[in-house]
């Protein structure tokens, strides 16, 4: 396929070429749905794409421009969704089994910004079921493929919404970051993936895992694209009581402004031993690069970061085994046939409709939440959170940005960390503390490993301060643009 | 802790009400005794006066409008419901003869 087809644009790109008239939102749908048919085969990207739907969206959009419409630089452009977020009259399964038959009766309110800005919502992307894992072999309907490299996991739990957009299915999609869950598996595929400030982002429609962590965030090929969709769906919603009251601004339109460099901090603790050696030289590069455009580089510490994987672990699981309750197989999942009384229809139900990993952090929040287990587990943990939180804080006095490699190692094969939690746990290692303490992260690519794989590294910014994190971040992201680099597929 | 206390997983399955097979119990007891012994970092910790963090931006008193919206339709409500009659979802009895 030539270079020169609209699969291989950024969403930016896209949209000034649906202004000057040179392609329609259909023609545009169009190309992306031939490229699904093409390469979604070897990918499996998409858990469903209605394309009658997709194409009169982009239709209705085209119709609008013609009448001197258009809702926002987004109007006519196809978004993907992971399979968590709500599309009225769509399926939502959450890649389980026990919402196989489900359809969703309302929109999320990520889905409602999308619908108003024009956007053309394509698809349901595969993730690790009810987002729990970091490799998408945990969806009960069959694991995504790494684009760059078949053999090879593409992260997760968002691994759909990556590889769509690494594979150049969608120009953009969202997805969910509980833990590292979009920064990661965007760092194992070559994307730009952005966890916003928890609260900016509503989370009405999106299927609960563990809601004190839980954001809805773009991927993208780059910064500025991001910058783009972020402004879209961001805001204060009525309907999520932990969203927060704060103005938006053009992401956008402030990555235009020069800004002043400023400074980065490089946490110790997240440069010790463990690292891949190509993913420590990939990040001291990118590091290098912001010196030579003016940036300090200060050395900062966060002693807490090794309690981060232990207290994620004990509050999402907990967290899940509260929120996952309502999947009892009485008002809006499968039920087993086997079930002869109440209890049956939970125990049976959930036992036949969720996956290994599902049920292994169910158990493990419920013991969490147990009589007698509770304080040493669940609210000990809660005071840990918060000496990370605190690490951050301190942090944020001397420092306006903190970077970091997104993910321990490339890509990893099928497998490879399946059998073992803990090691499967230990790949969110970098990513795990800025849903514990709230903040702001994006993963960006800075480059590839001699054999080609991907390398992403995650910069972490304060609280409600996206704008210059996202300034940070393009700042080497137009110098570079690895994210514009396609696989062969 | 974990090697004091095992943990019961006939227990904590009926608490999370999942159904297990025996293969699963046995896989299930091994693994989270692995994870729950990689927390044991947790107990080591000084937190005496640390103050709990539930939500990382806590807000408090937040209402909406005191309004009547239009919801759900019974119909609507039921449509993804795996059994249902006259309106209602439909269960097995709970109260014994």
């Amino acid at each position: 396929m030539s270079q020169d087809s609209p699969i291989f644009k950024t969403a930016t790109e896209l949209s000034a070429d649906l202004t000057a008239g040179k392609i329609s939102s259909v023609e545009l749908t169009q190309a992306m749905i031939e490229r699904v048919e093409k390469v979604d085969e070897k990918v499996h990207a998409f858990l469903h794409l209605d394309q009658e739907d997709a194409l009169a969206q982009a239709k209705a959009s085209d119709e609008r421009r013609s009448k001197g419409e258009c809702l926002s630089p987004l109007d006519g452009i196809p978004v993907g969704l992971k399979d968590v977020i709500s599309v009225k009259d769509q399926p939502l399964t959450a890649a389980s089994k026990i919402l196989e038959n489900y359809r969703s009766p309302y929109d999320a309110t990520v889905t409602v910004k999308l619908k108003q800005a024009g956007a053309v919502i394509a698809g349901r992307l595969n993730l690790d079921e009810f987002a729990m894992g970091s490799s998408t072999e945990n969806s009960a309907y069959g694991p995504t493929r790494n684009p760059w490299d078949l053999e090879r996991v593409p992260g997760g739990s968002s691994g759909g919404s990556s590889a769509a957009v690494a594979a150049r299915e969608v120009p953009l999609s969202l997805g969910s970051d509980t833990g590292g869950s979009i920064r990661q598996p965007a760092s194992l595929c070559g994307v730009v993936g952005m966890k916003p400030t928890y609260g900016m982002v509503s989370r009405y429609g999106l299927a609960a895992f563990a809601s004190s962590l839980d954001q809805i965030g773009p991927f993208s090929t780059t910064v500025e694209d991001a910058a783009l969709l972020l402004e879209t769906i961001s805001g204060h919603d009525p309907l999520d009581s932990t969203s927060f009251p704060k103005e938006i601004p053009s992401y956008s339109g402030e990555l235009k402004k020069p800004a002043q460099p400023g400074v980065i901090g490089l946490p110790k603790e997240f440069f010790g031993p463990g690292m891949d050696d190509e993913v420590r030289a990939r990040v001291e590069q990118t590091i290098e690069h912001y010196r030579s455009l003016g940036y300090q580089t200060k050395e900062v510490s966060l002693p807490s970061t090794d309690l981060s994987i232990p207290v994620y672990y004990v509050i999402a699981t907990a967290e899940a085994s509260s929120n996952l309750a309502r999947y009892d197989g009485i008002r809006y999942t499968s039920r087993s046939n086997r079930a002869q009384n109440a209890i049956d229809v939970y125990a049976k139900s959930r036992g036949e409709g969720f996956g290994s990993e599902v049920k292994r952090r169910c158990l493990l929040g419920a013991y969490g939440l147990s009589s007698g287990y509770y304080d040493a587990y669940y609210l000990r943990a809660q005071k840990a959170r918060t000496l990370i939180r605190q690490d951050f804080e301190r942090v944020f006095k001397e420092v306006d940005a903190v970077l970091t490699p997104t993910a321990p190692t490339p890509a990893f094969k099928f497998g490879e960390k399946s059998e073992d939690p803990i090691s499967m746990y230990l790949s969110d290692i970098f990513t795990i503390s800025t849903n514990l303490a709230g903040l702001p992260g994006i993963s960006v690519p800075c480059g590839f490993t001699r054999s080609g794989l991907p390398v992403g590294m995650q910069l972490i910014g304060q609280a409600f301060e996206e704008s210059s994190l996202l300034n940070i971040a393009h700042a080497y992201d137009r110098d570079h643009l690895h994210g514009r680099q396609a696989p062969n597929l | 802790m974990s090697e004091d206390a095992p943990m019961d997983i006939d227990y904590v399955a009926n608490l999370a009400r999942i159904e297990l097979s025996d293969e699963e119990k046995t896989t299930y007891q091994r693994q989270l005794g692995d994870v729950l012994k990689y927390f044991e970092k947790l107990q080591e910790l000084e937190v005496d006066g640390v103050e709990p963090t539930a939500h990382a931006f806590p807000r408090h008193n937040v209402w909406d409008q005191d309004e009547s919206k239009q919801g759900f339709s019974a119909s609507e409500a039921l449509k993804n419901a795996p059994q249902s009659r006259q309106d209602q979802v439909v269960v097995p009895k709970v109260i014994e003869e």
